[in-house]
């Protein structure tokens, strides 16, 4: 075992201002859906246009870094050990068998967690993003002639993000539950919060990978 | 320690970047300030008309009086005798009845009915002398009632059922010297009694305007900016801008907030955009009615009730408002109402006597528009409730004549008899009546336009945006988030957190067995090494 720099602090920043911002805009989102009251409506409606912003401008910066590290490869889905991993967390994890793939800086995820995370970039977080930005930018048409989106029922906007909500908060759920099957308990949110995690020795062709980085630290 | 030393820097750094964007200073409302510059300068009269040798002199008749109005200003007659004030009646195109002419000859409301037959009493209201029957003479300019409009001295007053003659006791020279722009009571005079009494018909116009405060309405408020009713519904050769619904059909010379305020008046882009949906009126006018009651319903199959053959009335004991009238029926009141909302393209329709009845509650006005009428925004509107006299056989409506001198005349106010009353008015506005009556229910829609309350009371969010007693609660074909959801995809959205939930704690407490039972095996295992 190695102490290995793993998760990098653009990765860590980007992680940790994105799930506050999550978390924040389902609280203000489900106020304005009418869920409950806690903020007050007013308030409510500008938190989370606010943190909407916040939320778009820490994407774009993520797609900018995600393709210029060449990291976005990470999510590329394999198949191969999909189903050994799914067995895994149904039925080994309760034998005490160790995982049946290895976590390096070149495959951070497990396949199910690449699958799984792509299909949240590719699909629940377009969906919430473009339903947003259509509801934030939804008009009628009107005597003051403004921008019209009227084609589309707000009710069908709405629907599509508030879905997109539930599936988030669902993912939110599983995935900070799933933090919890690393080495130990914590040893997954310790990495993401200091970037460094106990991992097994790297392959040959792992370190020519890593040589690519030698600015990295190492520990 | 630097690295610690480094990141609490960005952070704070970070916070005070979006404090800063987050920040947003209270501007001033420049246009706001502008109006209010511009209507602090109240408008000075022109001349003096006591000094006008013309006006020197003991005006016997009030035709005396318009003679000599007309002798200087001598063609504004003209503009009068055109004016809906005047004719009681106006031509527009309504749609689904094409060209119709439109007033109170021929259109009823929910309170007093109709004027028709009634015009010696209705006719205290009109800018006329001289309306005693349907023979008035809408050409003759003597009969221009000038001064019950632009007296300023507060001493002339119409006399009840004179046709709309003065009251014998107004000093007629006095009113004509002191003659100027209208002032509210000039037009309160009408417009606060109307339907009997102060604040009957509209709920939002009544006689505590004339001297209130800012939380009643911010633009009449003697501690406010102080204007007059004519400093908005301001006139151009007589034709006065604004609507009543009550009467008016077409979406044409009417006054709305934005003529001053503009479209966009809020320095808040969010509540802008509220504008093309919703008008001002409905966030702005929480309540009506905030001072004395206004008439919610008025029930004419209870009139004619007799104590000892002789008409009675009940008065309730707190606002003094009279509940029960032999002469009337029962009535409603109500102070501080909500409004009810609707839908409103500017453009109404009316029950027009001789019509047929095709449903009931007959709308004795409807106002049109819905959610998907690109000209419509929700209004906060005065439903006024009540029953009138209904031909059975002949299906429509009656015009009952209400008011006599005496007894014996058909009048429903001195013979407490329908049949006589209705026989008498129908004849008179030439339709049929069977002899067959009985009362149907009827409602009649007043928007409410004034008692504009101080921003800080206008409805918050929170009023319509809710799940529960939202204030628009009744108007559907329309999405409005926080009122409205998808039952079935919060269903399935929360059963699939519970779900979440519920997997990944027996997953978690099926690893702790298992690690348990595991941590066993490997105990015994090493017991039985040893």
């Amino acid at each position: 075992m190695q102490k290995v720099y793993i998760y990098k602090g653009f990765e860590r920043f980007w992680h940790w201002s994105q799930a506050a911002l999550i978390f924040f805009l389902a609280l203000t989102g489900f106020e304005v859906h009418g869920s409950f009251s806690l903020f007050g409506y007013e308030q409510a409606v500008e938190s989370h246009r606010f943190a909407a912003w916040m939320l778009l401008t820490l994407i774009a910066f993520s797609i900018f870094w995600h393709f210029t590290t060449g990291e976005w490869k990470q999510y590329i889905p394999t198949f191969s050990k999909l189903q050994a991993q799914i067995r895994y967390y149904t039925l080994g994890i309760f034998k005490g068998e160790p995982h049946p793939t290895r976590k390096s800086v070149r495959n951070k995820l497990n396949p199910l967690q690449a699958l799984t995370y792509l299909g949240f970039k590719l699909v629940m977080a377009p969906l919430l993003v473009i339903t947003g930005l259509v509801y934030m930018y939804y008009r009628s048409i009107d005597a003051n002639d403004m921008v019209i989106v009227s084609d589309i029922p707000l009710n069908v906007i709405a629907f599509l993000h508030t879905l997109g909500a539930y599936l988030i908060l669902m993912f939110a759920i599983i995935h900070i539950y799933m933090t919890t099957t690393g080495e130990t308990p914590t040893s997954n949110i310790k990495a993401m919060l200091t970037g460094y995690e106990n991992l097994e020795e790297d392959e040959p062709e792992e370190n020519l990978y890593e040589s690519e980085f030698s600015d990295i630290p190492k520990k | 320690m630097k690295k610690v030393v480094l990141s609490v820097i960005a952070i704070t750094i970070g916070i005070l970047i979006l404090l800063h964007i987050a920040y947003k200073p209270p501007l001033p409302n420049l246009g706001e300030l502008k109006l209010k510059q511009e209507f602090a300068i109240k408008p000075e009269p022109d001349v003096d008309h006591s000094l006008f040798p013309e006006l020197q002199k003991t005006f016997k008749t009030p035709q005396e009086v318009t003679e000599a109005c007309i002798e200087c200003h001598n063609q504004r007659h003209k503009e009068v005798i055109a004016s809906s004030h005047w004719n009681w009646e106006r031509i527009s195109y309504v749609e689904g009845r094409g060209i119709a002419s439109m007033g109170k000859s021929n259109v009823l409301n929910n309170y007093c009915i109709g004027a028709s037959s009634n015009e010696q009493a209705c006719a205290k209201c009109h800018i006329g002398f001289g309306m005693s029957d349907d023979h008035f003479d809408f050409e003759n300019a003597r009969n221009v009632d000038c001064m019950v409009c632009h007296d300023n001295s507060e001493e002339y007053i119409k006399g009840a059922s004179m046709a709309g003659y003065p009251d014998r006791s107004v000093n007629l020279t006095k009113v004509a010297q002191s003659v100027g722009r209208p002032q509210s009571i000039n037009c309160g005079a009408c417009h606060f009694y109307s339907g009997g009494g102060n604040n009957v018909k509209h709920g939002d116009l009544e006689e505590a305007l004339l001297a209130t405060t800012r939380e009643v309405d911010v633009h009449m408020a003697a501690n406010g900016i102080n204007m007059t009713c004519v400093d908005c519904h301001s006139a151009e050769d007589h034709n006065i801008k604004g609507k009543l619904y009550s009467v008016s059909s077409s979406d044409q010379n009417r006054l709305t907030c934005d003529h001053c305020h503009t479209s966009t008046p809020h320095m808040d882009r969010n509540l802008d955009l509220h504008t093309s949906k919703v008008a001002c009126q409905t966030c702005h006018i929480p309540t009506y009615a905030k001072v004395n009651p206004t008439k919610m319903e008025w029930r004419w199959s209870e009139a004619g009730k007799l104590k000892e053959g002789k008409p009675y009335h009940e008065t309730d004991t707190v606002t003094g408002a009279e509940t029960y009238m032999s002469i009337k029926g029962s009535f409603v009141w109500e102070t501080n109402v909500e409004p009810e909302y609707y839908w409103f393209n500017g453009h109404a329709t009316h029950y027009i006597l001789g019509d047929q009845v095709n449903s009931i509650p007959i709308q004795i006005n409807s106002l049109l528009g819905s959610a998907t009428d690109r000209n419509a925004k929700i209004y906060p509107v005065k439903v006024h409730r009540g029953d009138q006299i209904y031909d059975i056989d002949n299906n429509m409506l009656v015009q009952p004549k209400l008011w006599a001198a005496e007894k014996g005349d058909s009048a429903y106010w001195k013979d407490f008899n329908w049949d006589l009353a209705a026989e008498a008015g129908m004849k008179r506005v030439g339709l049929p009546y069977s002899g067959n009556y009985k009362f149907v229910n009827t409602e009649m829609y007043w928007p409410v336009n004034h008692m504009v309350a101080p921003k800080e009371e206008a409805l918050s969010c929170e009023e319509c945006h809710r799940r529960e007693d939202s204030r628009l609660a009744g108007l559907d074909n329309f999405y409005m988030p926080g009122r409205d959801s998808n039952a079935g995809l919060d269903l399935i959205g929360k059963l699939l957190l519970i779900a979440a939930l519920a997997g990944v704690v027996l997953h978690g407490l099926g690893r702790i067995v298992a690690s348990i039972k595991n941590k066993e095996v490997e105990t015994r295992e090493i017991n039985t090494e040893l």
